[in-house]
């Protein structure tokens, strides 16, 4: 009884300091520095690793023995189930949007350009890390296929599982787009892509974490902006948790 | 002269805040993932080394779980931190600062000068031979700028994936990244425990808070006459 004013009294206070931090991170001054910040750090890792700069790539014994699944693990739909009982001969990956020439590739299609092979440490942006060997096409031989337009300043990833009933996607900027470690991986350590790391493609965007390697893809698109996509943050976490679009810190 | 030069008190009050908020946003986000390894990788808790308790809300910033927001600051207060670390090592290089109050000499590692320096009363160390720190002070402020302050930069860049595409042998230099992560752990424990035992020291006699913000008066000024007129009257050359 007699605690109750003075419980309410604290509650008064931890409520105050709760809004006041709220209002501080919502001000659209904290929120432009935190940009400000992000983009900082972009630039100073582009200027010294230059675009082309690769992520260390590691020797077959130094990967880890499994490789976690995050995220999305499954796909409960039916159709999905049945592709990947039987090696998703009924999938199709799909390049859009500003294109001259919009492809859909059969797994077959994509196993048949040229591949290319590393073994790469994978960061979560939670803190851990796990070394996997990825094998597939690089993403810049489909968009060079496609015939990417001047105007596409985005490639974005359009994923088949669904997260809090939302579709998954990510993007990257052209830069990243076409560096040599960006490939679409249909092969971890030799096997075809397991369902809980995103069978049966899923990006590897090597310099960054792990949010923005999309897994389950079905289609590449290529866009001026990524403005009018989801919530408009670039990616699904940025949408739903207000996560960094560069994810290379 | 004052005792503490602007570009430190400036750099001071500047890292301080940015500490605070790195800490307390680092507790947040090691709330991500309560676990440390060794080596390239580690993911699984029992290939853990250590098992991190889940820090309470009223110990991180933002005050419930928040990686997003959390990152946000972290990464933002780490260019002051960063910068900062790199402006105060030109300032007391080019200032002399480092040199007269924390350059060590061997006789400052003896163990009978480290416990005449235990003894001397707080209050009475900073200043009391006239300028500079006790051999203790010494030690503990070399160890913090010279070691852990640049410890936690370079292993936050390390764990950065995009600053490791950079510099890959700055990861391998702390074992692989797991590695780098758990010493930036280890490391911010040790600033902690460094504040702590400032601030108990600092709090035993108010002036020293008050000098860092003033910049206050070297011991050997308050003499009167001869240390005014040394300070006017250039020396020969």
């Amino acid at each position: 009884m007699v605690d109750l004013p003075r419980r309410s009294l604290l509650a008064g206070i931890a409520a105050l300091g709760a809004s006041a931090c709220s209002r501080i991170n919502d001000h659209e001054t904290t929120r432009s520095l935190f940009k400000a910040a992000e983009d900082a750090h972009r630039a100073v890792h582009r200027a010294l690793a230059g675009k082309q700069g690769l992520a260390r790539e590691y020797a077959r014994d130094a990967r880890s023995p499994t490789f976690r699944g995050n995220g999305s693990v499954t796909i409960p739909d039916p159709y999905y189930q049945q592709q990947l009982a039987s090696g998703f001969p009924d999938w199709r990956l799909a390049v859009t949007g500003l294109v001259e020439q919009p492809l859909a590739l059969s797994l077959a299609d994509i196993r048949a350009l040229p591949q290319r092979t590393q073994i790469t440490r994978h960061d979560c942006v939670e803190g851990w890390s796990a070394i996997g060997e990825w094998q597939g096409p690089q993403l810049a031989r489909l968009l060079d296929a496609a015939k990417v337009r001047p105007e596409a300043n985005f490639i974005v990833f359009r994923c088949a599982d669904t997260l809090f009933g939302r579709e998954y996607y990510e993007s990257i900027d052209m830069v990243d787009a076409y560096h040599p470690q960006t490939i679409i991986a249909h092969a971890l350590n030799g096997e075809p892509l397991p369902e809980k790391n995103g069978a049966p493609l899923r990006m590897r965007i090597e310099r960054q974490l792990g949010y923005k390697h999309a897994k389950y893809v079905k289609a590449i698109e290529a866009v001026a902006s990524f403005e009018d996509i989801g919530q408009g943050q670039g990616g699904f976490w940025e949408d739903v948790a207000g996560y960094q679009w560069y994810a290379g810190i | 002269m004052a005792r503490h030069a602007l570009s430190t008190r400036l750099w001071h009050w500047i890292n301080a805040a940015a500490v605070i908020v790195l800490f307390m946003t680092g507790l947040n986000i090691s709330n991500a993932h309560r676990h440390l390894y060794w080596g390239s990788w580690g993911f699984d808790p029992k290939d853990a080394w250590l098992h991190v308790p889940r820090f309470p809300g009223w110990a991180t910033i933002p005050q419930h779980y928040n990686l997003a927001l959390a990152r946000d600051w972290h990464i933002t207060a780490a260019w002051p931190f960063g910068l900062g670390v790199l402006f105060i090592w030109v300032a007391m290089l080019a200032n002399g600062h480092f040199r007269r109050d924390l350059a060590t000499s061997a006789k400052d590692w003896t163990p009978g000068a480290v416990l005449s320096s235990v003894k001397a009363r707080p209050g009475a160390a900073a200043g009391a031979q006239g300028h500079g720190y006790n051999p203790v002070q010494r030690i503990l402020y070399g160890m913090v700028l010279g070691v852990l302050l640049p410890l936690m930069l370079f292993t936050g860049l390390a764990i950065s994936p995009g600053f490791a595409g950079a510099a890959p042998w700055l990861v391998d230099v702390f074992g692989g990244r797991q590695s780098a992560r758990s010493l930036h752990f280890i490391a911010a424990w040790a600033i902690f425990g460094f504040a702590g035992l400032h601030l108990v020291m600092a709090l035993a006699d108010w002036r020293l808070i008050a000098a860092m913000v003033t910049g206050g008066t070297r011991a050997d000024d308050t003499a009167p006459e001869p240390a005014a007129a040394q300070a006017e009257v250039p020396a020969n050359g």
